[in-house]
């Protein structure tokens, strides 16, 4: 509905007469900032919440340096975006839905995917959930309500609007929180997605990493406005922009978006200001468009860092736990790296299945006919003739699988 | 047993669903209060409430993005886009999306709960954008069914089917034949398989393979090539994903002709796709070509759509010139 009052001269509104303020609770040196509200997050919870960030940042280190050895195809980091993921998916029931976008391994790292699981997908062998379908870092989860990333961006959004609105239905008081880029929303889909959420009273939170840049272009270049969080007002929908190295604020502003969504059946946009520290991917180079100058100056603002000054300062962890934890978890991901190296890939049969519910005679011919073909030229062609009969030969794939 | 037009067999199906099973929900563009620029999904909400049969803002790819997640969840969403002609922003969620959930999560998700309803086809003066047959865009795209009705019967029985498969469904409606098409249907619950062809008619010197609102202009096509002595098999393929070829193999093998028709254009048409099938299938018991009437390859016309579309003449010219090749 529209509410307007009358005018009679030609006054154009530009949107300048309303600024969007920042959340900040925690400052870089780990002290709350003035006239901040105490956190609400007590010492287990945040000790969980920083040991995910650890953990994520040394999977993110290790795989990036294995696939610069050549081990991996691909990979993604969510480095510098710690506190904005993890912060958020703290601030949820594990019961809520995640949809990602990809460069959210912190929120499953944070719900207890463990490295096994990570490595699988990433070397897509036998025991990868997808079935070795997707490229690496495609990860999902039903157990740990965390969709299977799609490449496709902001495919995800509309989704997580119609995902809420099926939860509302249940009435099992759940929501869905969606994280996506600031590039990403300028996909239609982004906007068909915030009206269809508001106009149906959707418990969703849309969840917008502005970590500044889409790839290589900067947000500047793309999206004249101020930041993406002005958007939800044309949408009649709340918002609230947060410091996304901010670990407190961002954990607190995502709880109580959640009460908004749950209880007021009503979608609520969070803007975290956020920096990707790595590169897009391990397929990009961004010297070749931002200064290290300007990557130091975030540096210097490490969620981590920051979150690490606030845990010691309230003798909550200190340096010997830092220390121990870290060689922990770099064993560890070596490890189950080597373990999910030499897994198998899946069987040939998993080329044809899914497709359908049901493996149609059509699919199963062509099935036969590559297998057939397979069987004459088995050097061609050796992962695939590895299992040509899996029944057979296929040691049991399903012993850590998902039920 | 009553008799009903295609949108009251339609509305009909959608009723039974709704009532049999609450996860079942209706929404699109005027799909609400209104029940529908055709009136296909008249009276739902008055039956059903407002959170179950719904409009939605103007967006297609907003209206499948949203059934996506709706049918992840668990739901069973039958949206509406408005006309086949306005499917195209919903292309994305359509074909990287609902086509490939399943198989990219290794079956942990499915958007199997989903059926799309569209009405496609010419006919009715609607120019370029209310009269496109868009089936074989989709037919390129595994992981999707699709499904066209040719009767009320068959809209009632199939439509119901694609509900309750455990793959998503497009299911074009042919709108020309929405009030046209009468005949008795059923009252109670009933299904029609689905990637199953139906032989209408049996006959010996040809085929005749159609969908949807083409086989009234195939049996009109029949009933001139019977009068000249030509005895006519007529198969409904009724899904042209995933298709029966074997239905029209069996049928092939014993005619030795084959004539395909669709409203589409030409070049890239699900014909082609049938065409191929079967000479590989049929090679050495082809007495002619196999012929495809069709669409030109034009955008879809307006003044000249008579011209345009492949009536009953020239699907009876082709069985004809396949006849006497």
């Amino acid at each position: 509905m529209t509410t307007t009052r009358d005018i009679h001269a030609p006054e154009f509104l530009a949107g300048d007469e309303f600024s969007i303020p920042t959340y900040r609770v925690l400052s870089q040196e780990g002290t709350l900032h003035e006239g901040a509200e105490a956190p609400t997050l007590d010492r287990d919870q945040a000790r969980a919440i920083y040991r995910a960030m650890i953990a994520t940042r040394v999977l993110d280190e290790r795989m990036m340096a294995a696939q610069r050895q050549g081990r991996l195809s691909f990979y993604m980091q969510c480095t510098g975006e710690e506190a904005a993921v993890i912060g958020a998916t703290a601030a949820l029931d594990d019961a809520d839905m995640i949809m990602a976008q990809y460069r959210e391994q912190g929120a499953l790292v944070y719900r207890g995917f463990s490295f096994d699981e990570f490595m699988n997908q990433l070397f897509g062998n036998e025991l990868d959930y997808g079935k070795g379908r997707q490229m690496p870092i495609h990860y999902g989860s039903r157990k740990l309500h965390y969709m299977t990333i799609s490449s496709p961006l902001a495919t995800q959004i509309p989704q997580a609007a119609g995902y809420a609105y099926g939860q509302k239905l249940a009435g099992e008081g759940l929501c869905t929180l969606v994280f996506f880029g600031e590039g990403a929303a300028s996909e239609g889909d982004f906007h068909a997605a915030l009206n269809m959420a508001a106009v149906h009273e959707v418990p969703v939170i849309f969840f917008c990493r502005n970590n500044g840049y889409a790839i290589s272009t900067p947000a500047i270049e793309q999206f004249a406005a101020d930041g993406v969080a002005p958007r939800a007002f044309g949408y009649r929908m709340h918002v609230i922009r947060v410091d996304g190295n901010d670990i407190l604020a961002v954990h607190r502003a995502t709880q109580e978006a959640r009460r908004i969504a749950v209880e007021h059946n009503k979608p609520v946009l969070i803007e975290a200001m956020t920096y990707r520290l790595a590169a897009h991917s391990s397929s990009d180079d961004p010297s070749g468009y931002r200064s290290r100058k300007e990557e130091e100056a975030w540096r210097e603002k490490d969620p981590i860092l920051r979150m690490q000054r606030w845990m010691n300062a309230q003798g909550w962890w200190d340096d010997d736990e830092e220390k121990t934890l870290q060689e922990q978890l770099r064993r560890e991901v070596l490890d189950t790296m080597k373990r999910a190296e030499k897994r198998p890939p899946p069987a040939l049969d998993t080329l044809v299945s899914d497709v359908y519910a049901e493996v149609t005679p059509a699919l199963q011919q062509q099935l036969d006919a590559l297998k057939a073909h397979i069987r004459r030229h088995p050097d061609a062609y050796p992962r695939g003739a590895r299992f040509l009969d899996p029944e057979v030969s296929r040691p049991d794939a399903n012993d850590e699988g998902e039920s | 047993m009553p008799t009903m037009n295609m949108l009251q067999a339609i509305n009909n199906a959608l009723d039974i669903a709704m009532a049999e099973d609450e996860k079942v929900l209706c929404f699109g563009e005027d799909v609400g209060g209104f029940g529908g620029v055709f009136r296909a999904t008249s009276h739902l909400q008055e039956r059903y409430g407002k959170a179950r049969c719904f409009n939605t803002p103007l967006v297609e790819q907003g209206i499948i993005g949203f059934a996506n997640g709706l049918a992840a969840q668990g739901s069973v969403p039958v949206a509406e886009i408005q006309f086949a002609d306005y499917i195209f922003p919903a292309f994305d969620q359509i074909v990287n999306e609902t086509a490939k959930f399943r198989y990219r999560s290794g079956d942990l998700f499915n958007v199997g709960g989903l059926t799309i309803r569209a009405p496609y086809g010419g006919g009715i003066s609607g120019g370029h954008y209310h009269s496109q047959s868009p089936e074989a865009y989709f037919a390129h795209t595994p992981g999707l069914k699709i499904v066209v009705p040719r009767n009320p019967y068959e809209a009632k029985g199939l439509l119901l089917a694609a509900i309750r498969d455990p793959d998503p469904v497009l299911f074009f409606e042919p709108k020309r034949l929405y009030r046209a098409s009468t005949g008795e249907v059923p009252e109670e619950d009933y299904q029609l398989p689905l990637g199953e062809a139906e032989v209408t008619k049996e006959g010996g010197d040809v085929t005749l393979v159609g969908w949807g609102a083409q086989m009234e202009v195939i049996d009109k096509a029949v009933e001139l090539a019977e009068k000249e002595g030509i005895s006519c098999e007529v198969i409904d393929l009724r899904s042209i994903l995933p298709w029966d070829a074997d239905t029209v193999a069996e049928s092939v093998l014993k005619t030795g002709r084959l004539v395909v028709t669709h409203e589409a254009p030409l070049t890239g048409g699900f014909a082609g796709e049938i065409a191929a099938t079967i000479q590989e299938r049929c090679f050495l018991y082809l007495e002619s070509p196999i012929m495809r009437v069709t669409g030109l390859d034009t955008p879809f016309p307006l003044t000249l759509e008579k011209e345009y579309l492949p009536d009953h003449l020239k699907v009876f010219e082709a069985i004809r010139e396949s006849v006497n090749y």
